[in-house]
């Protein structure tokens, strides 16, 4: 082992990390809002919107991330509709901007999967007492369903966060350097295959250890003190 | 240019993607095999409390589930993949590593993760099985393996099979990112086909939708093995 070239690979790499930390907070973010707004639609009443966020759910669960990605930076890039408006050309045109928008819309089927059981495990009771007490629909939705289904939905929301983490990593796919994108560059430079890339899983295992510790931490603080 | 689906199939593109997708799926039923072998055996050991091994599966299934996939093919395959191509040559076989090895890496990557996530679901089947029952299989003086046999091994299968179902369709999709290290599956064929083509987004859209009918079909195969496995537990 040769402490020179750990000291680069350490360097190099963690130049990396704010990189994928960006990808997965940003898609994270996107993710969340989609996912929620798909939940509410699948468990609604409407044929359509429930039947919408059924496909949409089926379609991105069912195809591999690094399909998804490639289709949209490559296969989307294709098209001169889409080169010649200025949006458009903004999110697929630019390798970190796609990376987000497939990680987002990605995330967002899975988020609305794991907040569609949250929304189910609801009691009818609480929700017929806030109907009862007069509560509007949104305010029911913001103070009796939606802290409820959070609660319910933490650990498994937990663990998809730490998938978007991992998925990050075919960012480098699409030329972003990202930590795993610096790894290759830097293992074409250096040929230390296995040091390069142990360091770089220390850094995603790292991320994600305290990922779990602080959604953990999270939980026991949303917990009812009643229990 | 107009680029259709007649240029599609003139081009042998239509084939060489099935034959892609065929790969895809031998990978894939390579890759949950031994992951299911691997889940089985780690499962039992955590379950059993087996000292000190069952702190080597812990370190196993944390890390391997704590790391991109990606960076674990990477790692196998290019920390191996110049001493293989040695040996293919010293043996006359100097395409070994273009076109075996790939496959035989992406079994290997694929089966590890997959194993690490069957592990414990194979943990949790096996904590759901009521402890009367081994209890009752021993007053009845069954020999242990009969008793992981006859009373062990199908409950637990039974009551994995949901988790089992996740992990299929998982090791699917992964056995897209063996595509990176060259293996001709549907994924890379679609990019050699996008590639020559200029047409990226037909190729992306049918190896898509490849993936779906892949999904699709194996869930309705889950599906069947579930009932039958509850309707023979009822009768």
């Amino acid at each position: 082992m040769d402490a020179e070239l750990i000291y680069r690979a350490v360097t190099t790499l963690a130049k990396g990390v704010s990189v994928t930390l960006t990808l997965a907070s940003i898609a994270v973010a996107i993710g969340f809002c989609l996912g929620l707004g798909l939940a509410v639609m699948r468990v609604s009443s409407s044929r359509l919107l429930s039947g919408f966020a059924e496909y949409y759910s089926a379609v991105f669960r069912g195809t591999p991330l690094l399909v998804q990605l490639f289709l949209f930076y490559y296969g989307l890039g294709q098209f001169d509709a889409v080169r010649d408006n200025a949006v458009a050309w903004w999110v697929i045109g630019d390798a970190m901007h796609c990376a987000i928008l497939a990680l987002a819309l990605n995330t967002a089927a899975y988020t609305s999967e794991i907040l569609r059981g949250g929304l189910m495990s609801i009691p009818v009771g609480l929700v017929e007492a806030a109907k009862a007490a007069g509560m509007s629909r949104v305010l029911r939705f913001r103070r009796i369903e939606f802290p409820l289904a959070i609660r319910q939905a933490l650990p498994a929301y937990g663990n998809e966060i730490v998938l978007v983490i991992k998925g990050t990593s075919l960012a480098s796919t699409i030329t972003v350097l990202e930590i795993t994108g610096h790894a290759k560059r830097l293992m074409s430079q250096t040929y230390a295959i296995f040091e390069i890339f142990t360091i770089a899983g220390l850094f995603y295992l790292a991320i994600n250890m305290v990922l779990i510790f602080a959604v953990r931490r999270l939980e026991a603080r949303l917990a009812s003190p009643g229990r | 240019m107009q680029f259709g689906l007649a240029q599609l199939w003139e081009g042998g593109w239509i084939g060489a993607l099935l034959r892609g997708a065929s790969i895809t799926i031998a990978v894939g039923f390579g890759a949950m095999l031994l992951g299911l072998v691997i889940g089985i055996a780690c499962g039992l050991i955590k379950w059993g409390q087996v000292r000190p091994l069952n702190w080597l599966v812990d370190i196993y299934t944390t890390v391997v589930r704590g790391v991109p996939e990606l960076l674990i093919i990477y790692l196998l395959f290019f920390s191996s993949v110049e001493f293989v191509a040695r040996i293919g040559t010293a043996f006359g076989w100097a395409g070994l590593a273009d076109t075996g090895y790939p496959f035989l890496i992406g079994v290997i990557a694929i089966g590890t993760i997959s194993g690490s996530y069957a592990t414990e679901v194979v943990r949790g089947a096996l904590a759901a099985i009521p402890k009367g029952h081994i209890e009752a299989a021993r007053a009845l003086g069954m020999p242990r393996k009969r008793i992981f046999r006859r009373i062990i091994l199908p409950q637990m299968l039974r009551i994995a099979v949901p988790g089992l179902n996740n992990i299929w369709q998982a090791t699917m999709k992964d056995t897209a990112l063996i595509s990176v290290v060259g293996l001709q599956e549907l994924m890379r064929t679609a990019f050699i086909g996008a590639g020559s083509t200029r047409n990226p987004f037909i190729f992306y859209l049918i190896a898509g939708a490849l993936y779906l009918v892949i999904t699709f079909v194996s869930q309705i195969g889950f599906r069947r093995a579930e009932r039958a496995l509850v309707l023979k537990g009822r009768a």
